[in-house]
């Protein structure tokens, strides 16, 4: 023990650390740099290929495809953004301001679409609405054969899509801001004399202004990932152009170029975000602060209110869960019999097994780079957090592309020093696909592990610390046991949210590999319903984790208020 | 072998650009319980947790039982240093028992060893039998108890305490500062005491240092500090002063003093609450303008002629009211002493 080891008054005249001490004080931040290089790197190296370009392939899409893929791309962004920031602010709105019957039930109910994958909620769609549906031949029947029907194999269609399964996330951070601040400043105005219509402008809408603009920024992020959904509609983005050249003729340079144009994509969201927050930024929470006072609504339209919240509910969530729920009941009751319950089993565990080494990785460097900062001071700690989170804001085929760049740069230098890797690791292993989830969604399970190392306080780790613990004893006896709600609920979010991944799966997938989500597609694209049903209620089961994780934390919001 | 348990060398601490602590020199004797006191933002903290380790200087030398332990250059990180340490609260490990807080630090022995090091501690801090019990079904005396169990657990050459009372009702700390001392003494530990109330680190301290922007401005026994001030700041901060201008004929509103020579141009006369004697007299030169009773007796608040503030005492039988008149003097030979203006 240090305290009782003989010390005399003419010890020695430097600071007698060991190599542990020097490894421990270097390791954090050097380990943590490390990590943000493993995130960024691909990205960088997608970003550099533009410097490089195959005039040719650039020419031969700008005379066929791009321009049409560009006018796809815009008009489906600012559609799904202007749906999505209608549709959650005016339900926040009902739900914060008003009671009605359901009011508080609403309000977390309409969280539920955040379960249905777009992808999911397209086909059955399609399915219904579709030419050949039911809604369109009872629709005939009534009114003639060529009685008009709004066309929903188009871009107007997977706006609505889309609209339905992602405005919870505005709808999310506006009731938040509501319950809060902009609720008691409303209040506040109401008081001052100003109308309810003058406060909701002078005040309430300048208020939300962040969240609605973060809300809207996280909905066309989740756009311009996706290039399953938009294939139903035939609306042909920028991102379906990568991965069409990339399973079209696996040139890899090509893709990873068009992928650019993703990014670029991304990064005009990204600052389009910063202009419309302007200088304003999220307060924090105020804490007390009452939030609106919410009036009561009476008959009928206590009645509309209910019925506006409950469409929707309906037609993003509970119609088509029912849809499927029938389907599958049919597939499996019918004549087949269950001839797809094999490969179900088969494709579920490889979807587990790709979410749990996923979940592995991002909690293990979460965990890393959460204790970091306890241990070292300094600005490299934290530069380097914020670096491993920004795969979150980076579309799935930017992410995917990248990493298969690297890996064939990583691929090569192995083969130069005579080490090559058995067969193709780039383009056909679970390494490609579980390093690509990692970088995508380290963010949600570091938010996650951050959050609760906030709550352990200093005081315990330098506790520890004097009683001589050394850092990596501290990690394992004291933070990550008191930490260990928000570290499995960190491993919860990052595993579901690689099991309803389908993106970066279609595209870094090992020949012969198969998700939950990549069957599904597969067999909705191929109109085969009735077996898509069953997978897709499995990812809609999984994905109502996290959805009910929030809601719980939700509800419990709103007892307290 | 009796070592120095700790000595600072010219240690300096800059944040941004805020000097946290600017050149602090100071040396524990063996045993010796140091209370560390200033307003907040003097540095005391800071200096208290560079001692142990949480902050690194940026230039001196910090010895620990005669062990380099930071120059500037290498610091010794915390877990490598034999300082014990004692915070304000929330920092027993909640999800361990008390046995287990207090075994924490106890890793080199055997398991009967370490039995019998925890159920000695639990003993000195009179709390046999709390053994397995968790932090959360104590109350917050217990608690700083047990921290302070688990602190002295590894024998530390030194103990550091950051405002460990700071959370606790008035007569708890009160038996809780007894306690602590008293188990410091029984086992020989030094201490530096970190707190921001004079009473706390007049009732605590061997020796007390007074620190103000990032300086020590007074080391010296409790007595000295509080009757002996080196400067107006040291005195109004120990305790409540009056201090009194003092004119060219060694005398000030409430009577001459003893002066050796002459009085510094900038020099006051301090005078302790105590010290002052109050007559009623509906013609006296002071007038009160304050009382406050506090218990025993008043603490009075008068204001002489031309606007000199004076503070004294008075037991609660005669305690004069707000708008009495009255005159001041001071007990003859008690400590008036002279002290520069800051």
């Amino acid at each position: 023990m240090t305290a009782s080891a003989p010390v005399t008054e003419t010890g020695s005249d430097r600071v007698e650390t060991t190599a542990a001490d020097r490894a421990s004080r270097r390791g954090w931040p050097g380990g943590a740099l490390v990590l943000a290089a493993l995130v960024v790197v691909p990205i960088g190296f997608l970003a550099i290929g533009i410097l490089d370009p195959e005039t040719e392939v650039w020419r031969q899409q700008w005379d066929t495809r791009l321009p049409g893929q560009l006018v796809d791309t815009a008009v489906l962004l600012v559609g799904v953004s202007f749906g999505a920031l209608f549709l959650g602010s005016s339900l926040a709105w009902l739900v914060s301001a008003y009671r009605f019957p359901g009011s508080k039930a609403f309000g977390w109910l309409l969280v539920a679409p955040l379960a249905m994958p777009s992808y999911v909620l397209g086909f059955v769609t399609m399915s219904v609405f579709g030419f050949t549906g039911p809604v369109q031949n009872q629709w005939r029947d009534w009114f003639g054969r060529d009685t008009w029907f709004p066309e929903v194999e188009s871009i107007g269609g997977a706006i609505v899509v889309f609209t339905l399964v992602l405005y919870p996330y505005v709808f999310l951070l506006a009731r938040a801001a509501l319950a809060d601040q902009a609720g008691s400043a409303y209040n506040v105005a109401r008081s001052l004399g100003a109308g309810p219509l003058e406060a909701a402008r002078r005040v309430v809408i300048p208020m939300l202004r962040p969240a609605l603009a973060a809300g809207v920024a996280v909905v066309m992020m989740e756009t311009i990932t996706d290039f399953a959904t938009v294939q139903y509609f035939g609306v042909d983005t920028v991102t379906v152009g990568v991965f069409r050249i990339w399973r079209g003729t696996f040139d890899r340079d090509a893709a990873s170029e068009f992928a650019t144009l993703v990014l670029v994509v991304a990064l005009m969201i990204i600052g389009l975000e910063r202009i419309m927050r302007g200088r304003a930024r999220f307060g924090e929470a105020a804490g007390a602060a009452a939030g609106l006072g919410p009036r009561r609504l009476e008959g009928g339209r206590a009645w509309a209110a209910f019925a506006v919240c409950g469409i929707v509910l309906l037609l993003a969530f509970l119609a088509p869960t029912l849809q499927l729920v029938s389907w599958a009941f049919q597939e499996i009751t019918g004549p087949r019999g269950t001839p797809n319950t094999e490969r179900f089993l088969e494709f579920l565990g490889n979807s587990l097994q790709l979410a749990l080494l996923t979940a592995v990785v991002c909690v293990l460097a979460s965990i890393f780079i959460a204790n970091g900062s306890r241990f070292v001071s300094g600005r490299t700690t934290g530069l380097a957090a914020r670096l491993t989170a920004v795969g979150y804001a980076v579309p799935g085929p930017v992410v995917a592309m990248g990493v298969v760049l690297s890996l064939v740069a990583l691929d090569d230098v192995l083969e130069g020093i005579g080490l090559g890797l058995p067969g193709t690791v780039a383009t056909g292993s679970l390494v490609g696909l579980v390093y690509a989830y990692s970088i995508r969604f380290l963010a949600p399970g570091l938010n996650a592990i951050e959050a609760g190392m906030a709550q352990v306080p200093e005081e315990i780790t330098a506790s520890a610390r004097s009683l001589g613990a050394r850092p990596a004893t501290i990690v394992r006896r004291i933070h990550t046991p008191l930490a260990r709600t928000s570290v499995a609920t960190g491993a919860v979010l990052v595993a579901v949210d690689a099991l309803k991944e389908l993106p970066i799966a279609l595209l870094l997938r090992p020949i012969g590999f198969n998700t939950l989500p990549i069957w599904t597609f597969n067999l909705a694209t191929e109109s085969r319903f009735e077996q898509a049903a069953l997978p897709a209620l499995a990812i809609i089961v999984v994905a109502m984790i996290p959805v009910a994780l929030l809601s719980r934390r939700l509800s419990r919001g709103a007892e307290r208020a | 072998m009796t070592v120095t348990p700790l000595r600072l060398d010219a240690v300096v601490k800059t944040y941004e650009d805020v000097l946290a602590v600017n050149g602090v020199h100071l040396e524990l004797a063996p045993g010796e319980l140091l209370a560390l006191v200033g307003p907040s933002g003097c540095g005391k903290s800071t200096l208290l947790r560079s001692i142990a380790g949480l902050v690194a200087i940026d230039t001196g030398t910090i010895h620990l039982a005669g062990a380099l332990v930071d120059d500037g250059r290498d610091h010794l990180p915390p877990e490598r240093r034999a300082a014990g340490l004692v915070f304000q609260e929330h920092a027993l490990f909640p999800h361990l028992t008390v046995a287990d807080n207090i075994g924490f630090g106890l890793r080199d022995l055997r398991t009967d060893q370490r039995q019998t090091r925890i159920d000695e501690l639990l003993e000195l801090v009179d709390l046999a039998g709390f053994g397995d019990r968790f932090p959360h079904e104590l109350s917050g005396g217990e608690r700083q108890r047990v921290a302070l169990a688990r602190a002295l657990a590894p024998s530390p050459a030194l103990m550091l305490f950051d405002e460990p009372f700071a959370s606790l009702d008035h007569n708890l700390r009160i038996k809780l500062r007894h306690d602590v001392a008293a188990a410091l003494k029984a086992t020989g530990t030094p201490a530096v005491f970190v707190t921001h109330d004079q009473q706390e680190a007049l009732a605590i301290g061997d020796r007390i240092a007074v620190m103000r922007n990032g300086r020590i401005r007074q080391l010296g026994t409790p007595a000295e500090v509080y009757h002996q001030p080196v400067d107006d700041f040291v005195a109004a901060f120990m305790g409540t002063a009056s201090f009194l201008p003092i004119a060219n004929d060694a005398t000030t509103v409430l009577g001459p003093i003893d002066l050796d020579g002459a009085a510094p141009a900038d020099a006051v006369a301090m005078v302790r609450p105590d010290d002052i004697v109050f007559t009623a007299s509906a013609t006296g030169e002071a007038e009160i303008v304050g009382a406050a009773y506090h218990g025993s007796g008043w603490h009075l608040h008068a204001r002489v002629h031309d606007g000199v503030d004076v503070y004294f005492t008075v037991g609660h039988l005669d305690a004069p009211a707000v708008g009495d008149r009255g005159t001041l003097a001071l007990t003859p030979g008690h400590c008036q002493v002279v002290v520069p203006r800051r």
